[in-house]
């Protein structure tokens, strides 16, 4: 499409904020390490302190790729949805994606006093969570897409999604009213959401799964622009609709369900990141876009994350309030100054 | 000239349209026969709701036919691999574009789409098809444009300019003259004449601009509710085709003029 020479500047220029960014939230936490310290620490040399290394290397670091493959992913999640479903106010929580996630958790965590104890053998292990919240998500997203092959209507594709969250949230509110105090309160803070919680071992597996959602967005970049045109003129250009659907889908529940799963929902990046990015770039070229948006991403997650820490202090803020904070904001900025989302 | 009007491009035969539901099948009309040679600019009219965007949907696989065959460069449409049928048959709708931000110049590389390789790049081969479209449509000033930037009018002519990019022997419009003024109208459809004159492409569209039509097109196809009958516009004319087009009391066709008017 247009010429890429111009974008070169505009991507340099971001890559340096991500890597700037990736270090300052290194180096913000509870407690001060130096900047030498820390990146010593990161290049492998061994540092004066061993607590330090220990809180670098087991903690911030993870921390931080976390915030990355959660910014980049989800952000990139949002655009796949947005340019699927042909509205802009599409993403992965409007899908049901992150509802189904959550129903699954809360069967987990506080189904256990209403089935008895079948699931408290499995919530024990962080896994338990992990694996309802991925299954979870996983269904509700087979069930919208079964419902997309037969309805050819995207905006009632969209609206099925909707209702599929609604009842999701029903069953979650019914299990909560059963459930006990201290169930809630681990529900809910599974529900604040958290980049500090995973190990390398969970990092991995993110990661791996992360990897294969990537490369399915990025496979469907020509898919992407074609469909910019409408499901009619795509097809009249030789595009198998159905099929590209399919790779798109799987691609964001990929990337959405594992995210959702390891983190807890985390609002707003999906939706807002795409809409930001396009305001930057100004272009709805998907092979400028998803480079930019995962750039977007990354940077907003390690800031939300570093705002989130409070640095130099005990406290840590609920990642999802922040996120919701910034986030909505600029959707409503976006709204108010453009009059109308253009994507 | 006789010899490049000889090679028919899109062939009916014996081609029934209509719709079928679980129960029964509504045929809308039946024994199409027409022949769409090369360069040929071809109008199809007809009254609202005799079947125009049927029959063009069945044309464009769209919906499937009821009985008989389409055949493109005497190769049956279903023969045709999606990626092969859109290197030989582009089309024009109706329906708005779903991304408004694109450029000009990228909504118009759009139509270069099954040419270009995994991730859409753009080659030097490309650029010229596009920049020729461009030119073609007189839009080269455009090309930077956004198209939530463009007039009804200008729009249209990126729309052809992206049919003539995806580089078929045949383009298929739907109504590409509803919404316009009638200086744009006849702009529009004038500039179809000239493309199918320069590029030796065939232009099919559906109009509601008989008058127009009738001056412009090499050959129109007539829908009536008896039959579809295709000719030139003048033996339509001495035939006395257009007399049956519309019910007779309020307006009736005039043939000196070649248009219809309001009865007295």
């Amino acid at each position: 499409m247009t010429d890429k020479k111009t974008y070169k500047l505009p991507f340099i220029i971001l890559t340096a904020i991500l890597v700037v960014c990736f270090f300052l939230n290194i180096s913000f936490g509870s407690v001060a390490i130096p900047f030498k310290a820390i990146f010593n620490s990161l290049i492998g040399s061994t540092t004066e302190h061993e607590t330090w290394q220990h809180i670098i290397q087991n903690y911030r670091l993870p921390k931080a790729l976390t915030a990355i493959i959660v910014g980049s992913g989800l952000g990139i999640s949002g655009l796949l949805m947005q340019t699927l479903f042909r509205n802009p106010l599409a993403g992965p929580f409007v899908l049901g994606i992150s509802s189904g996630a959550s129903l699954g958790v809360a069967l987990v965590i506080l189904g256990s006093s209403v089935f008895g104890g079948v699931f408290s053998a499995l919530f024990v292990s962080k896994w338990g969570i992990v694996i309802a919240a991925s299954l979870g998500s996983f269904l509700v997203l087979l069930a919208v897409l079964m419902v997309s092959i037969k309805v050819r209507d995207t905006m009632a594709i969209l609206i099925i999604g909707l209702m599929f969250a609604s009842i999701t949230a029903a069953i979650v509110s019914v299990l909560s009213y059963f459930g006990s105090a201290e169930q809630l309160q681990q529900y809910v803070f599974w529900g604040f959401g958290s980049l500090g919680n995973l190990s390398w071992t969970d990092l991995s597996i993110l990661f791996i799964i992360y990897s294969i959602g990537l490369i399915l967005a990025i496979l469907s970049i020509k898919t992407l622009n074609t469909l910019l045109l409408g499901e009619n003129y795509a097809k009249s250009l030789g595009l198998n609709i159905k099929k590209s659907r399919l790779i798109i889908i799987i691609a964001t529940s990929l990337l959405a369900g594992t995210i959702t799963a390891f983190t807890g929902p985390i609002a707003f990046i999906g939706l807002a990141i795409p809409h930001l990015t396009r305001q930057v770039f100004n272009t709805s070229n998907h092979k400028i876009l998803l480079p930019a948006v995962f750039l977007f991403g990354a940077i907003v997650m390690l800031i939300c994350d570093s705002i989130a820490q409070l640095p130099y202090s005990d406290l840590t803020l609920p990642i999802n309030a922040i996120t919701a904070l910034i986030g909505a904001p600029v959707i409503i900025w976006l709204l108010v100054s453009k009059r109308k989302m253009v994507f | 000239m006789i010899e490049k009007n000889q090679h028919i491009i899109l062939k009916t035969s014996d081609l029934s349209i209509g719709y079928i539901s679980k129960k029964k099948q509504a045929c809308i009309a039946s024994n199409i026969n027409i022949e769409l040679k090369r360069g040929e600019l071809v109008g199809l009219i007809g009254a609202n709701g005799i079947g125009k965007s049927t029959l063009l949907r069945t044309l464009t696989q769209v919906q499937n036919p009821l009985e008989g065959t389409i055949e493109i460069n005497d190769k049956n449409v279903h023969d045709y691999a999606p990626l092969e049928l859109a290197k030989v048959m582009s089309l024009v709708l109706t329906e708005q574009i779903t991304s408004k931000n694109l450029s000009v110049f990228d909504l118009v590389a759009l139509g270069r789409q099954p040419y270009t390789n995994w991730i859409g790049t753009i080659s030097k081969q490309d650029t010229i098809a596009i920049n020729n479209a461009l030119k073609q449509t007189n839009i080269t000033e455009l090309k930077h444009k956004k198209c939530f930037e463009l007039s009804d009018g200008q729009l249209q002519k990126v729309m052809i300019a992206r049919a003539l990019a995806q580089d078929t022997d045949l383009i298929i419009l739907d109504e590409p003259t509803t919404h316009l003024d009638m200086y744009h109208k006849a702009y529009i459809l004038k500039l179809l004449q000239r493309l199918a004159k320069d590029t030796n492409k065939t232009i099919l569209f559906s109009s509601h601009e008989i008058d127009l039509a009738i001056q412009l097109c090499d050959n129109l196809i007539v829908m009536t509710e008896n039959d579809v009958v295709s000719n030139t516009p003048c033996n339509l004319i001495s035939k006395g085709t257009f007399n049956h087009l519309f019910p007779k009391d309020l307006i009736a066709f005039d043939e000196k003029t070649g248009s219809f008017r309001i009865n007295k």
